[in-house]
């Protein structure tokens, strides 16, 4: 038995190029896991994650070549087996969680079917027996009322449930090692939270080795026992969790780490300068020079390899660098900043956007509605009701919440794109008509949006110069060659050279996509910037930078932001003031450090104690039970169906009171404020801790 | 005036990025044959008047229903009319009216399917309903009546096949832009501002010239067939301009005694409705639209 359950030796892979010539992306990998071992794997974006996970399945793309090395499970060489026989090993003793849950589901049948499927492919289940698996599979993976939920189609399944049904596939074959790539990227935090609980709880009593494939540290932290850090298709430093994050020797993984925002810190983690190399730039040395603050002669011409330092611990770290000593004794790494340093917080605050009462809905309008009323069809209800908010000059207004709790709504209502069911509007002291076509057209560059995807947002078929030329040309009486040199030092404001002018999105990457979509909107000179989920779809190193962008560009320039983001780290950092959404309604509003100290409302609560802080062993509170809301509750407390801390049905009743903690600070409840501060530990700091959860309830 | 001056620029920039699409197509075998075809084609059809060694109607009275010869190389016909000089022309008039027939129906067609796109709602509906009424009509027979009641003069063949061809234009189109109307491209356009007129032209239509190109050569092919038909059944080109499909007609009587006369026609029209075919097939591959499912109107 001493044999371990996968040795990765000298693995190189590559995709061919032109004639003969391959461009690699992994590079001489050598690893092991073993049995019932959970190994997390981190790097930026392209850095070749997913590549390899696919290679412990024997998996590669198309036109994928294995250039050198070997994959051994159990000491069968993957790439040596006929394809029968690695159908055999395949999703039998080696499953993949992909990314994407819905992708991996066949959106016509039946989720019941399709792990049936899975089982009579390898175990030859079938029948009753199959049946019964079937149920205990979900059941395993914390599914409500299975019976019912294997007839159910995938699309009539919340994220959270699919990526369980995902799971439950995954483990159908009862293998011995699972890969999962990014199993909860585009979760909302608390279905992510139990996501990660219910992988840590399949480990602990299954026994299955795990390698989990995230750029997300806080839930690598979660769920493993040993980290692999990859940049450039090399692993450059592997070892136990708790050491690699407590203290981290190669300057890479100090970087990463250092990037990640923290619910602990008031301010932004320093971004790292640069980006990854691009596969197929194999220069001599460490892939790692352009961006190493250590880097000197040796590094520029000879490898380092990956050896074992000093360092104790239970498991061998290793680490590829010439000068980790060097890296070591310079101290700590990753300075916060506070954001806010360089905004005057002395002038009185003059509001800029008051949204009165405001009702959003999506249901049909005009003739449409009459005829659906005629029909006899429900009114849908209200997506956004009685919505109440004021901006203020400058400051940054973050408004957090699920996905679906309308949170980009708002932002289409005040762009005027999606007009008003009720309510009031006013911008700068005027009322604002409820659409962009009946806004005067000296207004239109007043208000500005930026999006969450970048390749979206920008035409592909444009140039960055045309890009950037729309707003000048629409908004100011400028030349063309004014405009020109405007928008170059529009790019120079964003961190880009104007080189960048005559290049097309698709040259781009995402983060300096997302810097010319920041440019864009300041080249209208706006008094506010409707940022929607602005840093979600980068890595959290270009996170970083692009939040650093943002915030000077708001010093400079006094703009307000409506900063919407589900990630409570990142809103600690940037913003004044948050306003919490549950459902089209606020449940608390308030000036950001009251917002993360006691009292908090229950949803807030339960959003903070969801977040994953990347400390290892700490796991998630849940406090909430992970169901999506189809919609909101007619009467009382928008939160009741799912508040850990219901008081009973007075909640179901009686729309909560607005409760004033602190000035400015509103929390809407039932439960009186004291009782609140009285019952609840401050999740902040608490969040350094390893704490296990009050209400644990995984459904 | 700024935005339609720049038009002509901005159109210029966009079919730079036609230069990867040219590259892709020349990389597969089929599209460069093809290509290689419609240029010689077009080559002769513009520089045939100045070329052919007869004119269309001289009359050689010795050598009737001549085989090939050095004089006449593709032989003669019953009045004694050189093959060689027939077959030459006779592209031109077919070539002619498919070319802007196509290009009235991508105009109009294409214009119209992405205005629908951009507006929606109840316009969008109605107009949609109005056009698969009239896709119900096959267009050939609108074309046959057009012709029965007005004549086949230039003009009425280019604008009813133009409409014809437009009608199943309006539905690609449509569709191709729909893929974009929603897209936060133009929903930016949109909370920037931008008048309509704009977002169409600037943001919208550069994204979908490559689908209009392919669509304006997939017509052209189309069209091209339908004429020759037309000119076989005698409602198409009208003698005495010489017309592949007329010649086809008027030499089939005498196929088995002088086959020439049949062959040569049939031999330039098929080489050069293959071209095309095999051109447009690998352009719509190179920019990832597979019309080899689509079946002509
Ligand atoms: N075009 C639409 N038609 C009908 N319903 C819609 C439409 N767009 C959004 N909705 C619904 O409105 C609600 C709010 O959606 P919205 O996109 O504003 O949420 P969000 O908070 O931005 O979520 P996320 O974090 O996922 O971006 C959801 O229930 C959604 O399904
Ligand atoms: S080898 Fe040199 S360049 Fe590479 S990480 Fe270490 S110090 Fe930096
Ligand atoms: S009012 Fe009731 S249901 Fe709503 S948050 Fe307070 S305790 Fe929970
Ligand atoms: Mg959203």
């Amino acid at each position: 038995m001493s044999q371990k359950l996968l040795e990765v030796e000298g693995l190189t892979t590559g995709f061919r190029a032109r004639a003969g010539q391959f461009v690699k992306v992994v590079r001489n990998v050598s690893l092991s896991m073993g049995r019932g071992e959970t190994l997390g794997l981190v790097g930026e974006s392209g850095c070749g994650k997913t590549t390899f996970g696919m290679t412990l399945l024997g998996h590669l793309r198309p036109g994928g070549q294995v250039l050198a090395g070997s994959v051994r499970f159990e000491g069968v060489d993957l790439f040596s087996l006929a394809p029968h026989e690695l159908a055999s090993i395949r999703g039998q003793r080696v499953a993949v969680i992909p990314q994407s849950a819905s992708s991996a589901l066949t959106p016509t049948m039946r989720v019941g079917e399709q792990i049936a499927e899975v089982l009579a492919l390898h175990l030859g289940l079938a029948g009753a027996e199959s049946q019964e698996r079937v149920l205990d599979l979900l059941t395993q993976v914390h599914l409500p009322q299975v019976e019912e939920l294997v007839r159910r189609f995938p699309h009539e399944l919340s994220g959270g449930q699919l990526q369980r049904v995902a799971i439950a596939m995954g483990l159908a074959g009862t293998p011995e090692l699972l890969v999962l790539d990014e199993p909860t990227t585009g979760l909302d935090v608390t279905t992510q939270a139990h996501i990660l609980d219910l992988l840590r709880e399949i480990q602990e009593s299954t026994g299955t080795a795990m390698l989990y494939i995230s750029h997300d540290m806080g839930a690598i932290a979660r769920v493993c026992d040993r980290l692999a850090v990859m940049y450039a298709g090399e692993i450059v430093e592997d070892g136990g969790i708790a050491e690699v994050f407590a203290d981290p020797v190669h300057p890479y993984t100090r970087g990463l780490l250092g990037s990640v925002p923290r619910l602990s810190y008031a301010g932004l983690p320093q971004a790292m300068a640069g980006r990854p190399p691009a596969p197929g730039q194999d220069a001599l040395g460490c892939a790692f020079v352009p961006r190493c603050a250590f880097a000197d002669e040796t590094c520029k011409t000879v490898d380092p390899i990956l050896e074992p330092t000093d360092r104790a611990g239970t498991i061998p770290h290793l680490v590829q660098c010439h000068h980790w000593q060097r890296v070591v004794a310079s101290g700590t790494s990753g300075q916060m900043q506070d954001l806010k340093a360089g905004i005057d917080q002395g002038l009185q605050p003059e509001p800029l956007l008051d949204l009165a009462e405001v009702d959003i809905t999506y249901a049909k309008r005009g003739l449409a509605a009459l005829v659906a009323r005629w029909r006899g069809e429900p009114e849908p209800p209200l997506t956004v009701s009685s919505f109440t908010i004021t901006i203020h000059r400058g400051e940054t207004l973050a408004l957090v919440g699920e996905s679906g709790s309308g949170k980009s709504t708002i932002a289409r209502t005040i762009a005027g794109l999606l007009p008003p069911r009720a309510g009031r509007i006013d911008f700068g002291g005027q009322d604002l008509a409820s659409t962009v076509e009946s806004r005067p057209a000296k207004m239109h560059h007043r208000i500005q949006i930026i999006f969450q995807n970048p390749d979206a947002s920008l035409n592909p078929r444009h140039t960055v110069k045309q890009i950037l030329d729309a707003p000048l040309r629409l908004y100011f009486e400028m030349d063309q060659k004014g405009r020109l040199d405007r928008s170059g030092a529009l790019l120079e404001e964003v961190r880009l050279t104007p080189q960048y002018l005559e290049r097309h999105p698709g040259q781009l990457s995402g983060g300096e996509k997302q810097r010319v979509a920041v440019a864009r909107a300041f080249a209208a000179e706006p008094d506010l910037v409707l940022c929607d989920e602005v840093t979600s779809a980068l890595d959290v190193s270009v996170q970083a930078a692009v939040l650093e962008l943002l915030a000077g560009l708001q010093a400079d320039r006094g703009a307000a932001y409506l900063f919407i983001s589900h990630d409570l780290a990142v809103v600690r950092a940037i913003a004044d003031r948050v306003a919490v959404l549950y459902q089209g309604r606020i449940c608390e509003v308030g000036p950001v450090a009251d917002i993360y100290a006691p009292p908090y409302h229950p949803y807030t609560e339960t959003l903070l104690a969801a977040v994953p802080e990347p400390v290892p062993g700490a796991r998630a509170q849940l406090l909430a039970k992970d169901v999506q809301e189809a919609e909101p509750p007619a009467r009382g407390c928008c939160f009741q169906r799912r508040c850990p801390r219901r008081i009973g049905s007075i909640c179901d009743d009686e729309t909560p009171p607005s409760q004033f903690a602190s000035d400015g600070h509103v929390i809407r409840c039932h439960i009186p404020l004291e009782e609140l501060r009285e019952s609840q530990v401050d999740l902040i700091s608490a969040a350094n801790i390893p704490t296990h959860g009050i209400v644990a309830d995984g459904q | 005036m700024r935005s339609l001056s720049a038009v002509p620029i901005r159109l210029a920039q966009s079919l730079r990025s036609f230069g990867y699409i040219w590259r892709s197509l020349r990389r597969s075998r089929q599209g460069t044959i093809g290509l290689l075809i419609v240029i010689v084609h077009m080559f002769i059809a513009v520089a045939s008047p100045y070329i052919v060694p007869y004119s269309h109607h001289d009359i050689d009275g010795k050598n009737r229903l001549a085989a090939p010869s050095v004089e006449h190389p593709f032989g003669t016909d019953s009045f004694g009319r050189d093959l060689f000089t027939r077959v030459l022309l006779g592209g031109r008039a077919a070539i002619g009216v498919a070319l802007l027939a196509a290009a009235i129906a991508v105009l109009w067609g294409g214009l119209l399917g992405i205005l629908l796109a951009f507006i929606g709602g109840r316009v969008d509906e109605v107009a949609m309903r109005l056009i698969d009424a009239l896709l119900a009509i096959p267009g050939l027979l609108v074309v046959l009546l057009v012709v029965a009641a007005l004549g086949t003069g230039f003009g009425v063949l280019t604008l009813t096949l133009g409409y014809a061809y437009g009608v199943s234009t309006v539905r690609v189109a449509r569709g191709a832009a729909l893929a974009y109307v929603a897209s936060d491209f133009i929903t930016a356009a949109r909370a920037r501002g931008e008048r309509k007129t704009n977002i169409v032209m600037r943001e919208l239509i550069p994204n979908l010239l490559d689908v209009l190109l392919v669509e304006y050569v997939m017509r052209a092919s189309w069209a091209l067939t339908a004429i020759s038909s037309l000119s076989y059944l005698g409602f198409g080109i009208a003698p005495p301009t010489p017309d592949w499909g007329r010649m086809v007609f008027e030499n089939q009587v005498i196929l088995a005694v002088h086959p020439w006369g049949t062959l040569f026609p049939v031999l330039a029209l098929a080489s050069l409705i293959i071209g095309i075919n095999l051109a447009g097939d690998a352009l719509s591959k190179a920019i990832g639209l597979d019309r080899s499912q689509e079946a002509p109107t």
